[in-house]
């Protein structure tokens, strides 16, 4: 059971504090409610430039990082589809470093055009690293494409394609600051080595006089129903060929998130799971093969991506996949594999809890979900799922007209 | 009102004292030394099982890493499948790593299962057979995702700098190839297994909150083995470093970026200069506030991360830097490393800013002690290396008093270009 405790500043901020007395820590975690799935179309990879010059200095600070890590911290952050989080960790007894800095940049931003240009090309430099200069680094800017056609889900957080980046201009920035990183678009939590009474005096006294902002309404392009199977085949200067399907699931906060999400357990999550010992020890038709889900808020996608063993076809390949799939569309999982995929789960959760760092980014997680206390509810959820839950999923999730095939040829 | 000019007031981290909660200390019958921390709140259990079976005493290339992988591929009693899936039915995480003098199996478990797992753990050290079409997948699955791997210039980059560093017939030098993959037979790993394993030198190191009867559970499953009987032999490993310096490899002639490695051999771990210039490289390139990522990723934007490091073994030690950078400007990034390096020889740095690289790192070992996983992590890295049990004090002074004479004093000492390795792969 985690404690916290959690109030809202005059100004629609969110905040949320969880009392750990045993560490001389303290995390202060700000989650801004944008990601790229917030986007323009024309201007992707926004989000995430964004996140970069949130560390170019603020109106009363000029740089962020040398005051935190003079203080003994030290921090990051990350962009999703869904959302935007800023960390940082320090000595229980500086937190209100913490506060100042974080609330100094919420207030409002102060960079020019030389640290526009600067992170222009560090993102750029990131875009290749990840994403070009890779083999199969485009599998996903491809697949979003392919799956989507409506939803912002279609391109990446990094962005669809390089030149987005290279064209922001300061004015686009400013826009963006002032459209979602207001107080009443953020959550604010706090965890380890500090009181309830302490966090609500400080968040007073640092974020209260924040002009609330506007309240950002998300109204997304929903994505209609796929209704018939998608195919692509791609030819890459990659050594080994690579087998990629994707089929529709459901969004975070449906109750049959459980369901799937213990399915991609059951089909891969490790040595004993099903695609594992069918296709890459029984068959050795795959040299790797997974299957997961990223856990995105909005319906996202269940994925089953493989590396081919040399000499095998394509085509065997997807029926070898499809045949595996028919036998837990035919028949409910027995009692003891269910027991084992719940156990992993009940374990998994206990090790992420174990991290200070972890417990304040799951507090701020479950609160942009409407449900901060879902940090205690999550195991019951997969504790109830039952085998015949999971057998109707299946033949509902892996219907041919859900689906969308990448064959990703290699060069040799 | 707060007044948002002012920095609000800190206690420096280098006024916190900092202290390794002790390790309780086991001897089984067989006289295997246990290290134990019993700590947190998790009902959690990490057991980390370590023996001298690394690559250091391998005849053929890649026994050792293999043989380490095929514990968890079939006993006498239990083919791969069923190994998997008892530790998995208990939602426990079996993870085997072969490093350079050691090779291990680690656990991590929920503590009311860990009596369920032991006696499987002791049944793959005493009992492995190696079967033979397990090894044939391994090589199929290696070969692959080497292949794969050689398409990455940092991957490239990371085996071609410790070759020149340490020799392609050197333990800390030499890489995987398929041939070494296809030369690989079950025969070989059985005997591998039997000297390092079944009658090799272990240690156990094991934390989160334990089961009352730890001691009796460790004694029963791997006190009564044949274990630290034989002392593992004396090998001698001679460095043949590359007389040549200067590398630039073309890997992808599309590529787009350079994966840029500078290096030089460093006086090891247990060395009197090691922390202090720990200290240094910290303030070089070893934090996100660094030299390195101030010019060449906040002013130039040539790449987005560059670090520094210290690439440590048991019998040699490597400063590492390491970046990748768009292939037009490697030529550029690197003319600035050697300009940071020369600032750091010729201007001695300010109290203020060595005083937050201080802060920064006294910080971050703070952060880190607050699990018990990362105290027996610190602990272990002690124990294994023989660096003393006061290592970790004598670490936190040598980070609280090092002065900025002393830190340009090893700049002077250490971090001249002409000393160092560099390489750059497209």
């Amino acid at each position: 059971m985690i404690q916290f405790e959690q109030f809202v500043l005059q100004n629609g901020l969110k905040v949320v504090v969880h009392e750990d007395h045993s560490t001389p820590m303290a995390v202060v975690n700000v989650m801004y409610d944008v990601g790229a799935r917030d986007e323009n179309p024309a201007q992707t990879g926004f989000a995430h430039l964004f996140e970069h010059l949130m560390f170019g200095g603020s109106v009363n600070i000029p740089s962020y990082d040398e005051p935190l890590q003079r203080a003994g911290g030290e921090n990051n952050a990350y962009t999703t589809n869904d959302l935007t989080n800023y960390y940082c960790q320090l000595p229980a007894e500086n937190i209100e470093t913490a506060f100042w800095l974080e609330s100094d940049r919420m207030l409002s931003l102060d960079f020019g055009e030389k640290s526009l240009e600067v992170q222009r090309k560090v993102v750029s430099e990131e875009f290749k690293e990840h994403y070009l200069n890779k083999p199969y680094g485009d599998v996903w800017h491809k697949m979003r494409t392919l799956a989507y056609k409506n939803h912002p889900y279609r391109w990446m957080t990094i962005g669809a394609e390089l030149s987005h980046i290279e064209n922001a201009t300061l004015e686009d920035v400013k826009q963006f600051f002032s459209k979602h990183y207001r107080p009443v678009n953020a959550i604010l939590t706090v965890a380890g080595h500090v009181t309830a009474a302490q966090v609500q005096q400080l968040a007073e006294k640092w974020f209260g006089d924040i002009p609330s902002g506007e309240r950002y309404m998300r109204h997304l392009p929903q994505e209609p129903l796929q209704t018939t199977p998608r195919k692509l085949e791609v030819h890459a200067n990659v050594p080994v060929d690579a087998f990629y399907k994707c089929w529709h699931i459901y969004p975070r906060m449906d109750s049959r998130y459980y369901t799937t999400d213990l399915l991609t357990e059951i089909l891969s999550g490790g040595g004993s799971s099903r695609l594992f010992q069918s296709l890459v020890k029984e068959k050795q038709i795959f040299s790797s093969i997974g299957c997961y889900h990223f856990g995105s808020i909005d319906a996202g996608l269940l994925t089953i991506e493989g590396k081919l063993v040399r000499g095998v076809k394509m085509e065997d390949a997807e029926l070898a996949v499809e045949a595996e799939l028919q036998k837990i569309k035919n028949a409910p999982v027995e009692e003891k594999e269910l027991r084992k995929v719940k156990n992993k789960t009940e374990s998994l959760i206990a090790f992420e809890d174990m991290s200070l760092m972890n417990r304040a980014g799951s507090l701020s997680f479950y609160t942009l979900l409407g449900n901060t206390n879902m940090i205690n509810e999550e195991l019951n959820k997969y504790q109830v799922v039952t085998p015949t839950e999971i057998q109707q999923e299946t033949n509902i999730i892996f219907d041919p007209a859900n689906s969308n095939t990448m064959y990703y040829f290699g060069n040799r | 009102m707060a007044n948002r000019q002012v920095a609000p007031q800190i206690k420096d981290a280098i006024d916190y004292i900092l202290e390794l909660k002790p390790f309780r200390k086991i001897i089984l019958d067989n006289g295997i030394a246990v290290y134990a921390i019993d700590a947190g709140a998790e009902e959690v259990v990490q057991l980390e099982l370590v023996f001298n079976a690394g690559n250091w005493y391998e005849h053929e290339n890649m026994v050792a890493s293999a043989t380490n992988y095929m514990l968890k591929n079939g006993t006498s009693q239990k083919n791969a499948f069923d190994i998997n899936e008892h530790f998995e039915y208990y939602g426990s995480y079996l993870n085997r790593n072969c490093y350079n003098e050691t090779a291990t199996l680690s656990l991590h478990s929920l503590t009311k299962h860990l009596h369920e797992l032991l006696p499987v753990i002791q049944e793959l050290i005493t009992d492995s057979i190696i079967p033979e079409p397990e090894l044939h997948i391994y090589r199929q699955i290696m070969k692959q995702k080497l292949e794969v791997n050689l398409k990455k210039c940092d991957f490239v980059a990371n085996r071609l700098i410790d070759e020149y560093l340490f020799g392609i017939r050197h333990p800390y030098g030499k890489y995987s190839s398929a041939i070494a993959y296809d030369a690989l037979q079950p025969e070989q790993l059985r005997r591998f297994f039997d000297q390092y394993y079944v009658n090799g030198q272990c240690s156990i190191f094991v934390a989160g909150k334990l089961p009352n009867n730890i001691e009796q559970q460790l004694n029963e499953n791997f006190g009564k083995l044949p274990l630290n009987k034989m002392r593992s032999p004396q090998i001698t490993h001679i460095i043949e470093a590359a007389a040549e310096k200067k590398y630039r490899i073309i890997n992808d002639k599309d590529g787009i970026q350079g994966a840029i490695r500078i290096a030089s051999h460093f006086p090891g771990n247990n060395h009197p200069d090691f922390i202090k210039t720990q200290v240094l490289n910290t303030l070089f390139g070893g934090y996100f506030g660094s030299r390195l990522m101030s010019n060449i990723r906040e002013d130039k934007g040539y790449t987005y991360g560059i670090h520094s490091y210290m690439q440590n073994h048991m019998h040699a030690t490597a400063w590492m830097i390491s970046t990748e950078a768009g292939s037009e400007v490697c030529e550029a990034t690197i003319t600035e490393v050697y300009k940071e390096m020369r600032v750091l020889r010729d201007e001695t740095v300010t109290e203020e800013e060595l005083l937050l690289v201080k802060n920064y790192l006294i910080g971050t070992v703070l952060g880190d002690l607050d699990g018990p996983f990362h105290i027996i992590g610190r602990w272990k890295n002690i124990i294994l290396n023989a660096l003393g049990e006061d290592y970790f004090n004598r670490s936190v002074n040598d980070i609280k008093s090092v002065t900025p004479a002393e830190i340009q004093e090893l700049a002077n000492k250490y971090l001249h270009p002409e000393k160092f390795y560099e390489l750059v792969v497209v």
